[in-house]
């Protein structure tokens, strides 16, 4: 194992214990996507370029952005609900 | 339950994990050291046979182009449901456009993001489209490239303007490049049956190895995977964006 390869390990661990960590939704949602892009680096120095071509575009851009979209729904949705409540 | 009672379970189960863990990484073989037939088998005749010098894009859309069949209609049928939930309901209504259009014009998008966003949108699509036309040399292939291609209009959405984001990419051509890649992969599945007489074997001409246009029906599966891929994510994510933006419920104008 190159010194690379445990490094992506190592990330790979920490980013997972992080976004377990991670209480506020929307900051769990950025650091899902850091974690992600340290997933692609393992896959990457794993001389696995194709699943870390799928993993760098699902994980920084497809799974934050619908994320972040519910998450504003559901703001909306509490924000109009106090109003009534008023 | 109590917190020493949970803690004791926590302690039991998490005991037990660790020892089927240790027990079962001990039979792994070492770091390195590859031991199953088939990959062997299928590094020997990848480009033999198949004229296809990326292997993984060689392995999802030849050898075991069916299984690849499976997980297609997987992703068209989880967008579909996607289409189906957040569709407007009833007591919801679409803002006025002009009025929903000022409003996400925030203040974050300066002239220098979105002449960013201008340079960036041609690119992502240049790079998604060179990425699954040479699905069969270099890594990558149909799903990543049209992942890539779809991120082009979603630059837009980032420069503040979701309007262009719709106008680059119209709902109607985007389900329909959802739908053409997924029936152009079934009907490059069936060309084999009717031409070769098995389902997903390859009958177009193979070409030479490294060129472009090689590897038979592996650079046309490529393409047809690369549409329905960036066609199912960008309806999946106009779907939310429709959400997240235009539906109000009733009452709110």
């Amino acid at each position: 194992m190159t010194v690379l390869q445990i490094a992506a390990l190592a990330a790979v661990a920490l980013g997972g214990g992080a976004v377990v960590a991670a209480k506020d939704p929307l900051r769990q949602a950025l650091v899902l996507s850091i974690y992600g892009l340290a997933l692609t680096m393992l896959f990457f120095v794993f001389q696995a370029p194709d699943v870390a071509l799928s993993e760098i575009v699902v994980s920084t851009v497809g799974l934050p952005v619908m994320l972040l979209l519910a998450l504003r729904k559901i703001r909306e949705h509490e924000r109009a609900r106090r109003e009534e409540d008023r | 339950m109590s917190r020493t009672a949970r803690l004791l379970m926590f302690g039991v189960g998490a005991a037990g994990l660790g020892v089927v863990l240790v027990y079962g990484l001990g039979g792994i073989p070492a770091f390195g050291h590859y031991q199953g037939v088939y990959g062997r088998v299928l590094d020997g005749i990848g480009v033999a046979q198949r004229h296809a010098t990326d292997l993984v894009t060689g392995l999802n859309f030849d050898f075991r182009a069916f299984d690849t069949l499976g997980e297609e209609f997987i992703l068209f049928a989880s967008v579909l449901g996607i289409v189906l939930i957040l569709r407007e309901m009833r007591d919801e209504h679409e803002r006025p456009r002009q009025e929903e259009a000022d409003e996400h014009q925030f203040a974050g998008a300066s002239s220098a993001l979105r002449a960013l966003a201008l340079g960036l949108i041609p690119s992502m699509i240049a790079l998604g489209v060179y990425i699954v036309v040479h699905g069969q040399i270099t890594p990558g292939g149909g799903f990543q490239g049209g992942v890539i291609l779809a991120t082009g209009p979603l630059v837009a959405f980032l420069s503040g303007r979701y309007l262009r984001m719709k106008a680059l990419a119209p709902h109607t051509i985007i389900e329909l490049g959802d739908a053409a890649g997924a029936m152009g992969y079934a009907l490059i599945g069936l060309g084999g049956l009717v031409f070769v007489g098995v389902f997903f074997k390859n009958f177009l001409p193979l070409g030479i190895p490294g060129h472009l246009l090689s590897a038979g029906q592996i650079d046309v599966a490529s393409v047809a995977v690369g549409l329905e891929v960036s066609g199912a994510f960008l309806v999946g994510w106009s779907e939310f964006f429709d959400q997240a933006i235009l539906v109000r419920p009733e009452g709110d104008r």
